[in-house]
């Protein structure tokens, strides 16, 4: 788990090793779930949050957002929740192999 | 249970359901926090009841999900349970001492979907891991360690700190690293169940204490983030109560290896209530309508100082069953709290832990958690 290092347009984010991301019926919402505790992810952050599949690079993700939300510029609240839950461990660059 | 004052508004949905699954064990830990009269409990659930019990906690909201025990690799039924769990998308976490966790059950949690498993160490040391257990199993819970890793899980490794040990943090913390583990509990024991009948024994000192804060201060400023430690202070030496279980009724619900649904797994011991049983009841009632879960939410059951003081929104005035043991009234403020005017009773065995062999230790032996000492001490309240 590295600290924040910078990321790119490029880059391909995964969830951390062990981290389950999924819908909550009981809650009405998204959570991350992990070794001993949860966070919910209610709004546009579970919506982030469900494009990051180790496959869409971050320039994909506000795409794909873009069309699911058009007429909202949505790329620096995109790129300021990429950050934190990076910095918080939740999410890494996708590992080769 | 109608009680004047202000009536708690609808609770929240459990989000973490503890199954005890047994109270069996083939360790004789010290601290161990199963209730002392274990030996009296009845039958164990069956594998349908704790598939009913883990569908009816999902169902209300539960999403992450202990198997604890007692052993819980005495069951073994465990794989059926692990792949319903995971069927049902709880979080599951298997907290066990490894003993018992062989190859080919490891393999089965993983392809039935167990997400990770909390292992268990006494000490660094074969000597002091196998004198705390009462056991030989220091070098199989290497090998365990090791199974762990080769399955891909993430290493969380606990170990409960006391009088005997925690001397020794600096050992376990590179343990610990030389077996990559991710994160790490040196959890000081809090005293409930054997933990409580052998206190004298295992509070540390204060000095101990600072010490054992200072070494894993500067361990975690070396390894940074690769090894997340917590610390985790024994509550006598606080100023101020724990906020137990998040207040009662909030979070938590455990349910014991015989059956008996609990918001918080010492609850059993307090008296004057009765908790339900999921052979009875579905655990929507338990949760939101059994006098049991309500007893002690909101706040119109509590006396001064708490029912005035700001921090009750904080603390909920603490442990309901520390200030059942140590005060004899549940409903008084968790005795930790400096603003108890019973706060001495805990100051008192404080100050005793500073002399350097605490006097009542040396009169009393240490006792192990086994089945004879359980019997023993079912007959004569502690």
């Amino acid at each position: 788990m590295s600290e924040t290092t910078p990321f790119t347009d490029d880059t391909v984010f995964e969830l951390q090793r062990h981290f389950r991301f999924q819908w909550e019926p009981a809650q009405q919402g998204f959570v991350l779930l992990y070794p001993e505790g949860m966070v919910k992810l209610p709004g546009s952050s579970g919506e982030i949050m469900k494009r990051i599949d180790g496959k869409l690079t971050v320039r994909g993700i506000i795409e794909d957002l873009q069309t699911a939300f058009p007429g909202m510029d949505l790329k620096g609240d995109v790129m300021g929740f990429l950050e934190h839950v990076h910095g918080k461990g939740w999410i890494r660059p996708k590992q080769a192999g | 249970m109608e009680k004047a004052g202000s009536v708690p508004s609808k609770p929240g949905n459990p989000l973490w359901l503890l199954a005890e699954v047994t109270y069996k064990c083939p360790l004789h830990c010290v601290f161990c926090y199963n209730p002392i009269d274990y030996t009296r409990y009845g039958e164990e659930l069956t594998t349908d009841d704790w598939l009913r019990v883990l569908r009816q906690g999902r169902e209300l909201g539960a999403t992450q999900l202990g198997f604890s025990g007692g052993e819980p690799l005495m069951r073994d039924d465990l794989e059926i349970m692990v792949t319903e769990a995971r069927k049902l998308g709880y979080y599951s976490n298997l907290i066990t001492s490894g003993i018992g966790l062989s190859e080919k059950r490891i393999a089965a949690f993983k392809e039935g979907g167990l997400d990770h498993i909390q292992l268990s160490f006494q000490d660094s040391t074969r000597e002091m891991n196998d004198f705390l257990s009462s056991t030989k199993t220091f070098e199989l819970k290497q090998k365990v360690a090791k199974l762990i890793k080769q399955y891909d899980y993430p290493m969380v490794l606990n170990c409960v700190l006391h009088r005997h040990n925690i001397d020794h943090v600096q050992q376990i913390l590179e343990m610990a690293e030389a077996m990559n583990a991710e994160y790490v509990e040196l959890a000081n024991t809090q005293y409930y169940g054997w933990a409580y009948v052998n206190r004298e024994q295992l509070l540390p000192t204060r000095e101990q204490l600072k010490r054992a804060e200072e070494v894993t201060n500067k361990f975690r400023e070396r390894v940074g983030n690769k090894m997340k430690i917590f610390f985790v202070v024994p509550d006598y030496y606080e100023e101020r109560p724990k906020a137990c279980m998040n207040g009662w009724g909030a979070l938590f619900l455990t349910v014991t290896s015989d059956g008996l649904a609990l918001p918080c797994h010492e609850a059993r011991q307090l008296p004057g209530l009765t908790f339900p049983n999921v052979r009875d009841h579905d655990l929507g009632w338990i949760w939101y309508d059994s006098p049991g879960f309500n007893a002690y939410r909101g706040d119109s059951w509590m006396k001064e100082p708490c029912r005035s003081c700001p921090e009750k929104v904080k603390d909920f005035g603490g442990c309901r069953c520390q200030a059942y043991m140590l005060t004899g009234d549940a409903t008084n403020t968790d005795p930790v709290c400096g603003l108890s005017p019973l706060h001495h009773l805990v100051t008192e065995v404080v100050d005793q832990a500073q002399l350097p062999v605490s006097p009542k230790a040396e009169v009393k032996p240490i006792l192990f958690r086994d089945d004879k000492n359980s019997r023993a001490l079912s007959k004569t309240p502690a």
